[in-house]
C-alpha cells in the first residue's frame, strides 16, 4: 500500500514537472527570413540559442514571399487577434515604432540596454531610431546600407572610367555609356519599392543628410525647390534606365550587371549576397553619387509584444541577438554589418568590412523604402506617387502627392 | 401544412443565424467602418466622418484609374469569353468525332487558379522572353508588345489571360444550351426555307439568352472582383502607372499594408455596389420570370 502511494506521487512529479517543461520550453520567432543566406544566419542563430538554453524548443515562424509583405499582413492579423509571436521581426524606426508602440503592443527594453551596455556599443544614430519617449523599443540584429553604387568593373576598365560622386558625373558617364549601347543604370521596380529606394538616394544626395531627415519631422518642405529638384534629378536619371525595369524584380535588374548589359545599379547592400550567391566577383562599390559621408541605414530588429508567451525564452532571444557572439554568428551569413561597432572585421567580406568602417564615421540616416524613416501609410502613400512619376514623369503632380502624403501622416500641415 | 413549415424553418434556421452574422453582419460592419476615421491600427477617438473616406477615394488618382482598369477589363475580358465560347460551342455541337476530348481541352484552363494562370502568363507575356521571342521566330514581329509592362497595355493583358481561362466555361454553359434547344424548330425553319445564318439568328440566339445572361453575371462578378489574377501577373504594385491595377488589389494594399482601414472598407462597399447594379437587374428580371410562368 505504502509502496503504492509512493509509485502514484514519483510518477505525479514526474508528470508535473514533464507538463512544466512542455510549458515553458518554447520559443516562437516570426521573421520573412526563409531563403538563402538569410535563412541560414537564422539558422545559426537558433543553433546558438539551442547550445545556451537546451530545454528550449524553437518554432520557426516564418512566412515566405512579397519581401516580408505577406509576413507584416499575417503578423498583424495574430497581434490584433491578440495571439503575438515571442518575439518578430520588423524594421528599425517608425516600421516598429508607429505600427506597434505608439498602439501600446510592445514593451520598453531599458533594462537589457542596461544590463548589455547597448548604449556604449550601438552608434547614436542607430539609438536615436531605436528610441521613441524616451525608451528603447526592439534590438537590431544587423544594419544594411542602402546607399551603394554597385558597378561592373570589366565595363568601367574598358572605359576608363570612376565611380561618380556627383550628379553631373553621374550623368556625363550615363550619356558616354548609352552612346555605346550599354544600359547605364540599372533598375528593376517590379516592386515599386525598388523605385523608391533609389528616389531616397536622390533626397539625401540633393537636401543632403539634414535636410533628408527634416523631411520626416517636418523641418524639411515637401513643396520647397530641395524636392523639386530632387525629382527633376530622379526624372533625368531614369531616361539611363533599362526600358523592361518594370518586369525586373531587384535581383533580375541585377542580373544585368553580372551580364554585363549594365554598367551601375544604385542598391542596397543585399546586392553583394546576391553576387555572392551567383558567384559573380567582377563587381566593385562605392557610396552612390551624391551620397558621401552618408549611411543610408535599415535594419532588422526583434522587440518584446506585451503578451508573449514565452517571455523568459523571448528575452533570451533578446539577448542574444543583440550580443556580440549573436551578431558575428547571423551577419557574415546574412551579408549584413553588425549593428554592433565592436564586431571583428575579419569575419566579413571586403564590402562588409569596407561598409564596418563607414558604419562607424559616416552621418547615420533612416532608410524610407525599408520602414525607418516612415510609418507604413505614409511609405505606401509614396510607393503610390513613385508608381506614377516613374512612368509620367510629372513633378509637379509628384511634388503635390508627396506633400499631401505627409500632411495624412500627420507630420506637415499644408 | 404549418407543421411542415415549422419544420422548414427550424432546419434552416442555423443557416440563416451564421449567413445573417458572417455575411449580412459584417458587410454592415465593414459599412460601419467605412464612415469612420479609423485609418490606422490604433486610432485613439474614433469616430464618424459621414462619407469623406468615400470623397477621397474618389479624388484619389490611384482609384479613379482602377475604375478605367475595371471597364477596361470588363469590356474585354466578357464580350471575348463570350464570343470564344460561343464559336467553340457552335463547333462542338456539329457532333465532331473527339467531342468529349475537345471539351475537355477547352475547359481545362477553368480548373487552374487564377495565380497558376497568372504565373504562367507573366512568363509568356515577359517582353524579353516568351511570346514575343515566338513571333519574333515566325516573323509576326509587328505582334511584339509590352504587355502589362508598357503602361498603354497594362491590364489588357491581364483580360487576355482571363480570356483563356475562362472561355472554356462560357463554352460549355452555351453548348448545354445549344442542346437544351428543341430540334423543331430547326426543322420549321427549313421548312420556311430559312438559311442557317437566318436560323441562326431568329432561333438559336434568342433562345441563348438566358445563357448569356447568367454567363455575363457570372463574369462580370469575376471582372469586378479580380484580384490574385493581377497580382500574379503585373505585381502587388499593380503594374507601371498604375496601368494593371483594380480596386481589390488597392483594397488589400491599403488595408494590409498602409493599415487605412476605412478606406479599405470605403473600396470595398464601392466595389458592392457596383457588383449590385449587375445583379439586381439580373434577379429582378428572373424573378419575374418566374411568376410568368
Amino acid at each position: 500500500m505504502k509502496a503504492g502511494r509512493w509509485i502514484a506521487g514519483v510518477l505525479l512529479g514526474f508528470a508535473l514537472a514533464g507538463l512544466a517543461l512542455a510549458q515553458g520550453g518554447k520559443l516562437e520567432i516570426f521573421s520573412w527570413w526563409t531563403t538563402g543566406g538569410e535563412a541560414a544566419g537564422l539558422f545559426k542563430l537558433f543553433e546558438i540559442y539551442k547550445q545556451k538554453h537546451p530545454g528550449v524548443e524553437i518554432i520557426n515562424a516564418a512566412v515566405a514571399g512579397g519581401a516580408g509583405s505577406n509576413a507584416k499582413a499575417v503578423l498583424k492579423t495574430r497581434m490584433l487577434g491578440g495571439d503575438p509571436p515571442d518575439s518578430f521581426q520588423v524594421h528599425m524606426g517608425h516600421e516598429l515604432i508607429d505600427t506597434w508602440v505608439t498602439t501600446g503592443f510592445m514593451e520598453p527594453l531599458d533594462q537589457l540596454y542596461r544590463e548589455y551596455g547597448w548604449e556604449k556599443v550601438f552608434p547614436q544614430g542607430v539609438l536615436e531610431l531605436l528610441k521613441w519617449n524616451g525608451h528603447y523599443w526592439s534590438v537590431p540584429a544587423n544594419i544594411h546600407r542602402a546607399n551603394v553604387l554597385w558597378y561592373n568593373k570589366a565595363i568601367f576598365e574598358k572605359y576608363g572610367l570612376k565611380p561618380p560622386k556627383t550628379y553631373e558625373e553621374f550623368f556625363s558617364i550615363a550619356e558616354k555609356l548609352k552612346k555605346d549601347g550599354i544600359i547605364p543604370l540599372a533598375l528593376g521596380d517590379n516592386g515599386i519599392w525598388a523605385s523608391t529606394h533609389l528616389f531616397e538616394t536622390v533626397l539625401i544626395g540633393t537636401l543632403g543628410p539634414e535636410g533628408y531627415k527634416g523631411l520626416w519631422t517636418g523641418r524639411t518642405v515637401w513643396r520647397g525647390p530641395g524636392v523639386k529638384k530632387a525629382l527633376e534629378t530622379f526624372a533625368r536619371m531614369l531616361d539611363y534606365v533599362n526600358p523592361d525595369h518594370a518586369a525586373r524584380s531587384w535581383d533580375q535588374a541585377n542580373d544585368l550587371i553580372i551580364q554585363g548589359k549594365a554598367a551601375m545599379y544604385i542598391h542596397g547592400d543585399w546586392v553583394n549576397a546576391d553576387y555572392l550567391a551567383k558567384k559573380f566577383s567582377g563587381y566593385g562599390w562605392a557610396p552612390a553619387p551624391g551620397n558621401y559621408g552618408v549611411y543610408d541605414a535599415l535594419s532588422d530588429t526583434f522587440g518584446l509584444p506585451k503578451k508573449a508567451p514565452h517571455r523568459k525564452e523571448a528575452i533570451w532571444w533578446l539577448e542574444l541577438v543583440g550580443s556580440k557572439e549573436g551578431q558575428e554568428a547571423f551577419n557574415p551569413l546574412k551579408g549584413s554589418i553588425c549593428a554592433r561597432t565592436d564586431c571583428d572585421p575579419k569575419l566579413f567580406n571586403p564590402y562588409l568590412q569596407w561598409a564596418m568602417q563607414r558604419w562607424k564615421t559616416d552621418t547615420i540616416v533612416p532608410s524610407l523604402a525599408h520602414g525607418a524613416a516612415a510609418k507604413e501609410s505614409w511609405l505606401a502613400a509614396i510607393n503610390d506617387t513613385m508608381s506614377l512619376f516613374v512612368t509620367n514623369r510629372n513633378v509637379a503632380q509628384a511634388q503635390n502627392m508627396l506633400a499631401q502624403a505627409c500632411v495624412d501622416a500627420g507630420v506637415c500641415t499644408r | 401544412m404549418r407543421r411542415y413549415r415549422r419544420v422548414a424553418f427550424l432546419l434552416l434556421a442555423p443557416s440563416l443565424l451564421l449567413i445573417a452574422l458572417f455575411v449580412y453582419g459584417f458587410i454592415a460592419w465593414t459599412g460601419w467602418l467605412s464612415l469612420t476615421n479609423q485609418n490606422d491600427l490604433f486610432v485613439p477617438h474614433v469616430r464618424f466622418v459621414g462619407l469623406s473616406n468615400y470623397l477621397r477615394l474618389f479624388h484619389h488618382p490611384r482609384f479613379l484609374i482602377d475604375l478605367k482598369n475595371t471597364l477596361t477589363f470588363s469590356l474585354i475580358f466578357i464580350p471575348g469569353s463570350l464570343v470564344l465560347g460561343l464559336v467553340g460551342a457552335l463547333l462542338l455541337n456539329t457532333g465532331v468525332r473527339a467531342e468529349g476530348l475537345f471539351r475537355t481541352v477547352f475547359l481545362m484552363p477553368m480548373a487552374l487558379s487564377f495565380i497558376v494562370t497568372g504565373v504562367a502568363w507573366r512568363w509568356l507575356m515577359n517582353p524579353t522572353s516568351g511570346l514575343n521571342l515566338i513571333f519574333d521566330a515566325l516573323g509576326l514581329g509587328f505582334l511584339k508588345s509590352g504587355w502589362y509592362t508598357d503602361p498603354a497595355v497594362g491590364i489588357k493583358a491581364v483580360a487576355l489571360a482571363a480570356v483563356w481561362q475562362l472561355s472554356g466555361y462560357t463554352m460549355a454553359l452555351y453548348l448545354a444550351g445549344l442542346r437544351a434547344i428543341p430540334q423543331v424548330f430547326y426543322e420549321a425553319a427549313e421548312v420556311d426555307g430559312a438559311s442557317p445564318w437566318q436560323a441562326f439568328r431568329y432561333i438559336t440566339l434568342p433562345l441563348l439568352t438566358p445563357v448569356t445572361l447568367s454567363a455575363v453575371i457570372v463574369l462580370g462578378h469575376i471582372s469586378l472582383k479580380i484580384f490574385d489574377l493581377v497580382i500574379a501577373i503585373a505585381g502587388i504594385s499593380g503594374g507601371p502607372a498604375f496601368s494593371s491595377d483594380v480596386p481589390a488589389l488597392f483594397m488589400f494594399v491599403t488595408t494590409f499594408q498602409a493599415n487605412r482601414f476605412a478606406q479599405g472598407a470605403a473600396i470595398s462597399i464601392v466595389l458592392l455596389v457596383l457588383v449590385s447594379f449587375l445583379v439586381i437587374p439580373y434577379l429582378y428580371w428572373s424573378l419575374r420570370r418566374e411568376v410568368a410562368e
